[in-house]
């Protein structure tokens, strides 16, 4: 419950990887509001606009608007500023009262103007984070940069402490939940034992008294045994021995066949990786960090390099992001696991050089004599990543979907069409082909996609 | 049929009688399998401690074993960059350009690199000299990975520290400036303009400064010649391609002759083009590669040799020569001089002939008809050495005058006939450095050893002809702690700079001119009109002096030809040293691949041998036999020069060999520094006296048995005789080619049609998308075995030892096969004895069909047949076809019955007979984690008990067709290539696809020279052959 409230105002940040432009998602938003949640967004929303007429109460110009701000912050700064956190720039909170409002506006439009004209407080700026250089922003109105400053002069809020109790009772209240139930479960059991051992005592019981009373106890007569009966048919041996046989057959061979079978494999990685939170939730492209899937046979597994892209600028997981199962400190901490492996000091924000790769646990795993170019059904087919990896956007740990079997990838083959227009290389052979068996669609399998040695060599 | 010539592939066919070679006829295959023996040793069996019951339980217990055991699978780890360096992309090859010059091959060449590790040599089209491979340059990536290279600096055999090393050599050198004691840098051929500047700032600042450059097989004869006559110390550039008319006196140019990379130009000339190709005559005592190509060969003894160059020039300058020869020869020279004359400007002449005068009287020659071939303008320089030189410095370090010695991809402890005096002059030099890969003999006996990087690892440049450069640059960061002799000399001088600031500068200032130095780099080549210094200066004086000259040159050379005439014939038998395709000379020597690679000729393996000519063998007591097992026996040899004697050198009969000569080759019988399976052979350079290639000798038989590796009697293809066509150039040019080359029929319905007509399986349609046929000229295939060691390369081919290859289980996709063709049948000669006992003309032709045999060489790999005999054999359906043509084979399916192999005519199916990766009985490349990064990721590594066979390389036409539909284009004819056919530089092999009705290769289809192997069995192979044309004038 508290996740879904998390949701409800915390933003989620969207990296697109051709120009790191960071915007605020909305929409992605709403689909995480669930009705049941409905009256404590409202009482949230209540809770905002109290703050909101606070600050305007408390601004010098009344037309500044934190709101708009916010937007305005996520739009241009947070690529390089944080409130509270030193980035590639410095933090931000309460910057208004540090400079002067005329200052600030010319630092903002044109810092490396304000630098070159000799002005003190740009130069020792410059002093302590160059070489980064800010990036000019003239298309900024003077409206726009008000209600930036007033954003940052807004106080903290924390609802971080209180999240965290809230998810703190909530995972201690399950795990209690459990221990009731084993203690329930126990009791039940000590009370069938006492019925049973009484039921025994009073059986004991009643046969003293009716022995002490004469009464004869019928023992029952001696049948035939219903195993002996079974061993002199024959024909019922026969038929359960024929049919055993089967059956075990049939197990021993749905047991062969799953051997060297990984499909469902699961196993723990060195850095818990969520792909749900990043393909999914936040709807990073997969080829933006498999980027050789394009090109290459594999689709390759990113190179830490690529993940302080964003990284850089994520030292943390925004309190929405953490669920029942996983805290925002489990996330943080995989982070900075991430920062040990490349090497990188938040501290300083910058590299130390010692760094050391990570060993991942490979989960799709074609055998050698199998070849499988990842090019060719990503570029040249354009088969969509989740048609053999399953919905990876929504698994927060990775496993294996596709049986990859060779028995699935032929199936494939044969259903799947092959995509040419527009491609000059299938120009001439589609026009034969297409002749030849007489459709107008030709599968993988009609171009030769089943012969042999198209993937064993 | 084309003739009715016998061919034959090895001396034991030519036994009358013998029932090996009837026996390997019939066999399919040679490998029998020895139950009988086994099950009939009564008392063996009884004593076993294993029963027949035991065996059972293990077989059992295995099973359960080996079952359980599949059941959980591995955990396989990956492991991606921490920074991915951009250049790179997981599972993409890059290529770049560099060059290959360790002192004995010269080339430029591209390097395919994968995650950063050259896998593969190929060709560089952008070089116009030298840009053709041999074998041994393909095989030199997996020099890179040898396991036993040094992998630091060490003083003592201790590893020491670089820094340490500098301080001491630096005191040394100062020290020797000091004392005006010699200091000597020994060295390698570099043709480098930037050492060669290097070592002059080097020499300025130490004052007493010698470079000496050695050359193990020396040229010193030919630079002494060409440099007396054109004043510069270089090597003549010949253009083959240009020739009508070839005639070599033991120049084996298509072999390593001055520096090699003459065949694809040679080749050019052979393939007949409206009627007309070069005529070669070769006069030689060994059986040379160059000798095996030629149209008329004259085998000869080397004292013989001399003579009958003199006569040559006589004949050819209308002046009498005194000496004499055998009439035979005489008649030859004499034809050949004629033919010469005939074809003017476009004939040249050619020796080796280790002879300054030799030497001379060729240049003189060449010049006289001023032949096109030649070119002294722009001489190549990749031979530098100095024999004056080297005898100098080894009298100066004997005389303790030399304070330091420096030396640098030179091992004169092995490759030097007075290594002992060089030895006993090392131990009186004050400090000594050996810049080595390996610590080989010369660098466990120097002070220091300062560990070379691979040219794969170095920065370098190269002029290997005038105005013709090279650069060299590293495709993969040092393996080890090493540095490059340069950098060294760079350090030593006190420079902050390293080498490949060096060259940049040098080359920017004088060789580039305004071209780009990245430009020059990307293409690995570049061709200048300036020139260094020097060089220029050289010209200047050469263009000067010839009228002075003139006459002075005319009397010189009349002086040369009587030296020669004068020449007297030896006593006994005569030593002809030969440097091998595979060995070169020996630096290589480590390389499972070079090791295992077929000689062309004598097709023995993992060996060098005495040559023997059969007459000299009856004489001298020598016998070659074939063993049960197919595998090649000889008797050893004392043999003796001067005062050194080779113990046991283990003898082989070479058809071909001039009568009272023997042959030896160099490179082999190396103890340090290689693995022991690779320690085979004897050390030819212990006899190579005063650097002269022709040795008197005596050779005695001792007691023992050698055991030879020879691939010769393996896949004779059950003596089907239509396996080879050749033809002469009259027939080709005369008649029909129904004649030479007619195609098969079968009798259908009483009728005759094409054998293709006729046939039990349905067609397969192979009209559609793309169909590879591989096309391959008898002409142009000069049987350099370069495709050989590429294919290995490509398709990580496994290497298999001695012992395995001597049973016939090498694993070769790819065989050279080499025939020998006498000038008639045995039959037919007998039948002419009969017919006419006293015609001397008779008893000519009568000559042992072995002393001077015709040679033609054949690639086979698999034919990839479209109605193949191994598909429909095969009970798991593990070789099927493919609609492109490829015979596919999938390993994954294969239970290895062999019974594919058992039914392919053409024999080209391998067999595992073992595990050959991370197996200690196979110490090769591939049981160590640094020679596995020699393997092609690409292609499956085969595991035990499958068949392996040629996929067509169909891992680079599939690429092709990928890069094509990935950038939406059709693809261009030439773009398909298999390893072969883009390692042949002679331009034998031509690939690609037929329903690409513009192709080079369906207009080589449509050639009447066009023939199937084996054609009549109706197996419609992707494979065709061109019929051999020779320029005789008889067949």
């Amino acid at each position: 419950m508290c996740t879904d409230l998390k949701n409800g105002y915390i933003q989620y940040i969207v990296y697109i990887r051709a120009n790191f432009m960071i915007e605020n998602t909305y929409s992605n938003m709403k689909k995480m509001i669930r009705p049941n949640s409905m009256t404590r967004i409202l009482g949230i929303g209540l809770a905002l606009l109290l703050s909101f007429s606070s600050s305007l109460f408390a601004q010098d110009q009344p037309e500044a608007d934190p709101a708009a701000g916010k937007t305005l912050f996520n739009t241009y700064c947070a690529a390089c500023h944080h409130l509270d956190r030193r980035m590639t720039g410095p933090a931000l909170r309460g910057v208004g009262d540090k400079f002067e409002r005329e200052w600030l506006h010319a630092w903002i439009k044109n810092s490396q103007a304000l630098i070159k004209s000799g002005d003190e407080e740009a130069v020792r700026i410059w002093e302590e984070y160059k070489p980064a250089v800010m990036t000019p922003f003239p298309q900024l109105s003077e409206q726009d940069l008000d209600d930036i400053i007033a954003y940052t002069m807004e106080v903290e809020e924390e609802p971080a402490a209180t999240d965290v109790a809230a998810t703190g009772a909530a995972g201690s209240g399950g795990s209690s939940s459990g221990i009731n139930g084993d203690i329930v479960l126990g009791a039940l059991i000590l009370v069938f034992g006492v019925l049973v051992v009484m039921l025994f005592l009073v059986n004991k019981t009643l046969r003293k008294i009716a022995e002490a009373n004469g009464v004869e106890v019928k023992t029952p007569e001696k049948t035939k045994p219903l195993w002996r009966a079974f061993v002199q048919n024959q024909f019922l041996v026969i038929v359960t021995v024929i049919l055993l046989l089967l059956g075990s057959a049939y197990y021993a061979f749905g047991y062969m066949m799953q051997i060297g079978v990984d499909q469902g494999y699961e196993p723990v990685q060195p850095i818990h990786f969520s792909h749900k939170i990043h393909a999914g939730d936040n709807g990073i492209d997969c080829k933006y960090c498999h980027s050789s899937a394009r090109t290459s046979q594999t689709s390759g597994i990113p190179s830490l390099n690529v993940c302080m892209n964003c990284h850089q600028s994520i030292p943390e997981v925004s309190e929405s992001t953490a669920t029942a199962e996983y805290s925002k400190e489990f996330y943080d901490g995989e982070i900075a696991k991430l920062y040990k492996a490349v090497g990188w000091d938040v501290s300083t924000q910058s590299y130390t050089g010692e760094s050391q790769p990570v060993k991942w646990v490979r989960i799709h795993d074609l055998p050698d004599f199998v070849y499988f170019n990842h090019s060719q059904h990503v570029s040249v087919a354009g088969i969509a990543c989740q048609v053999c990896h399953g919905e990876v956007q929504e698994m927060e740990i990775l496993h294996q979907h596709a049986p990859l079997t060779m028995g699935w990838c032929i199936q494939c083959h044969q259903d799947t069409n092959v995509k040419m227009e527009g491609n000059e290389y299938y120009t001439k052979i589609h026009e034969e082909l297409a002749k030849k068996y007489g459709v107008d669609q030709l599968t993988a399998a009609q171009m030769g996609g089943m012969e042999c040695a198209k993937c064993h060599y | 049929m084309a003739s009715n010539r016998k061919y034959w592939s090895s001396v034991e066919e030519l036994k009358p009688n013998s029932s090996i070679a009837d026996t390997l006829k019939q066999n399919e295959f040679v490998e029998e399998i020895p139950t009988a023996e086994f099950l009939g040793n009564e008392e063996a069996l009884g004593a076993s401690s294993t029963s027949r019951r035991d065996f059972l339980k293990y077989v059992g217990f295995t099973t359960a074993a080996a079952s359980l055991a599949a059941c959980e699978g591995p955990v396989t780890k990956s492991i991606p960059y921490v920074v991915q360096p951009e250049n790179i992309i997981p599972g993409v090859a890059n290529y770049y350009a560099t060059t290959i010059a360790n002192g004995f091959d010269f080339s430029s060449i591209l390097i395919k690199t994968r995650e950063g590790r050259p896998i593969m040599v190929e060709h560089n089209k952008e070089a116009k000299i030298n840009g053709s491979p041999n074998a041994r340059v393909y095989a030199s990536v997996l020099d890179l990975y040898d396991s036993l290279r040094v992998q630091g600096p060490k003083a003592n055999g201790e590893y020491t520290s670089w820094d340490e090393l500098d301080t001491q050599v630096v005191a040394a050198l100062n020290s020797a400036k000091a004392s005006g004691k010699q200091i000597a840098l020994l060295t390698q051929t570099y043709a480098s303009p930037s050492t060669k500047k290097l070592i002059a700032e080097f020499s300025q600042k130490f004052a007493n400064v010698k470079h000496i450059q050695y050359d193990a097989i020396s040229e010193d004869a030919a630079l002494d010649a060409f440099e007396s006559t054109y004043g510069q110390r270089a090597l003549a550039d010949y253009d083959f391609s240009k020739a009508e008319v070839i005639v070599s006196f033991a120049a084996d140019f298509l072999g390593d002759w001055q520096g090699g990379g003459y065949d694809a130009g040679y080749a050019k000339g052979r393939i007949p083009t409206q009627g007309k190709m070069s005529r070669h005559i070769q006069f030689e005592s060994n059986m040379s590669l160059t000798g095996a190509n030629a149209d008329k060969r004259v085998p000869l003894t080397p004292s013989e040799l001399k003579i009958a160059l003199a006569k040559f020039y006589g004949y050819l300058n209308g002046r009498s020569v005194t000496g004499s020869l055998p009439a035979h020869i005489d008649e030859a020279v004499k034809a050949a001089a004629t033919q010469v004359a005939r074809a003017g400007r476009n004939a040249v002449v050619v020796t080796g002939i280790s002879d300054v005068n030799a030497q001379k009287v060729v240049l003189a020659i060449n010049k006289t008809i001023s032949s096109v071939v030649m070119d002294a303008e722009k001489p190549k320089l990749t031979r530098q050495g100095n024999v004056k030189a080297l005898n100098q410095l080894v009298a100066d370090m004997n005389a303790g005058q030399v304070g330091v010695l420096v030396t640098s991809n030179v091992n004169p402890l092995y490759t030097m006939a007075n290594a002992a005096e060089f030895e006993a002059g090392l131990a009186k030099v004050d400090l000594s450095v050996a810049f080595s890969l390996k610590e080989d003999e010369t660098a466990s006996k120097t002070t220091y050893v300062a560990a070379a990087p691979h040219y794969l690892e170095s920065w370098g440049d190269v002029e290997m002809k005038k105005g013709m450069y090279s650069l060299m640059q590293p495709t993969i960061r040092p393996l080890f702690n090493t540095r490059q002799f340069q950098d060294a000399i760079l350090k030593w001088t006190g420079s902050s700079l390293n080498y490949h600031d060096y060259i940049k500068q040098t080359w920017e200032t004088s060789i580039l001119g305004l071209d780009s130095w990245n430009q020059a780099l990307h293409d690995g080549v570049y061709e200048s009109s300036l020139s260094v210094g020097e060089t220029e200066q050289a010209d200047a004086v050469a263009v000067e002096t010839p009228q002075v000259e003139a006459e002075a040159a005319v009397v010189s050379v009349a002086d040369a030809v009587r030296a020669l005439a004068g020449t007297t014939p030896a006593e006994g038998m005569e030593l002809t040293f030969y440097s091998k395709i595979s060995m070169g000379d020996g630096q290589q020597a480590n390389n499972p691949w070079l090791q295992e690679l077929p000689d062309p000729l004598t097709r023995n393996t993992w060996d060098n041998y005495l040559t023997i000519s059969m007459a000299d063998a009856e004489r001298l007591d020598f016998e070659n036999y074939i063993e049960d097992n197919g595998g090649l026996n000889g008797s050893y040899a004392k043999v003796t020069v001067g005062d050194v004697t080779l113990d046991k050198v283990p003898v082989l009969i070479q058809p071909g060999q001039a009568k009272n000569t023997v042959g030896l080759s160099f490179g082999y019988g190396k103890k340090l520094g290689l693995k022991t399976p690779m320690q085979t052979g004897v050390n030819a350079y212990a006899l190579y006296q005063g650097f002269d290639l022709t040795q008197q000798v005596k050779i005695e038989k001792v007691s023992g048995i050698h055991e030879f590796a020879s691939v010769q009697m393996k896949s004779t293809m059950d003596g089907r005789g239509d396996i080879l066509r050749e033809t002469s150039l009259e027939i080709f040019n005369t008649k029909d080619s129904e004649h030479w080359n007619p195609q098969p029929v079968v009798s259908v319905n009483h009728a005759e049609v094409p054998a293709d007509d006729a046939t039990l399986w349905s067609t397969f349609d192979s009209s559609i998308g793309h169909h590879f046929n591989l096309s391959i000229d008898l002409n142009a295939c000069t049987g350099c075995g370069a495709c050989v060691i590429a294919c290995h390369a490509e398709n990580n081919v496994p290497v298999v030892g001695k012992s395995e290859v001597r049973k016939y289980r090498d694993m070769h996709w790819l065989r050279i096969d080499r025939y020998y063709s006498s000038e008639e049948t045995f039959e037919g000669d007998m039948d002419m004895v009969e017919a006419a006992p006293n015609s001397i003309s008779t008893y000519h032709k009568l000559e042992h069909p072995s002393e001077n045999p015709q040679v033609a060489f054949q690639p086979v790999m698999c034919q990839h047949c479209n109605h193949a005999p191994c598909e429909t054999v095969c009970p798991v359906a593990a070789t099927s076809h493919g609609r492109q043509g490829q015979n596919q084979m999938v390993y994954n399916r294969c239970v290895g019955t062999r019974y594919c192999a058992n039914n392919c005519p053409y024999k080209v199916r391998r067999f595992n007979w073992f595990r050959y990766n991370e197996n200690d009985e196979f110490d090769f490349h591939m049981n160590d984690d640094l020679g596995r990064m020699v393997l092609n990721p690409d292609v499956v590594v085969r595991s035990r008990g499958v068949m392996e066979k040629c996929s067509m390389c169909i891992q680079m036409t599939q690429k092709t067709i990928l890069d094509a539909k990935r950038d939406g284009r059709p693809i261009k004819d030439g773009e398909f290539k298999t390893a072969c056919s883009a390692a042949c530089s002679s331009g034998a092999m031509v690939f690609g696809d037929v329903n690409d009705k513009e192709s080079e290769v369906v207009k080589q289809k449509a050639s009447n020279r066009m023939y199937h192997l084996l054609g009549f069995k109706g197996t419609r192979p992707n494979v065709f052959y061109h019929t051999k044309i020779r320029n005789t004038e008889e067949v």
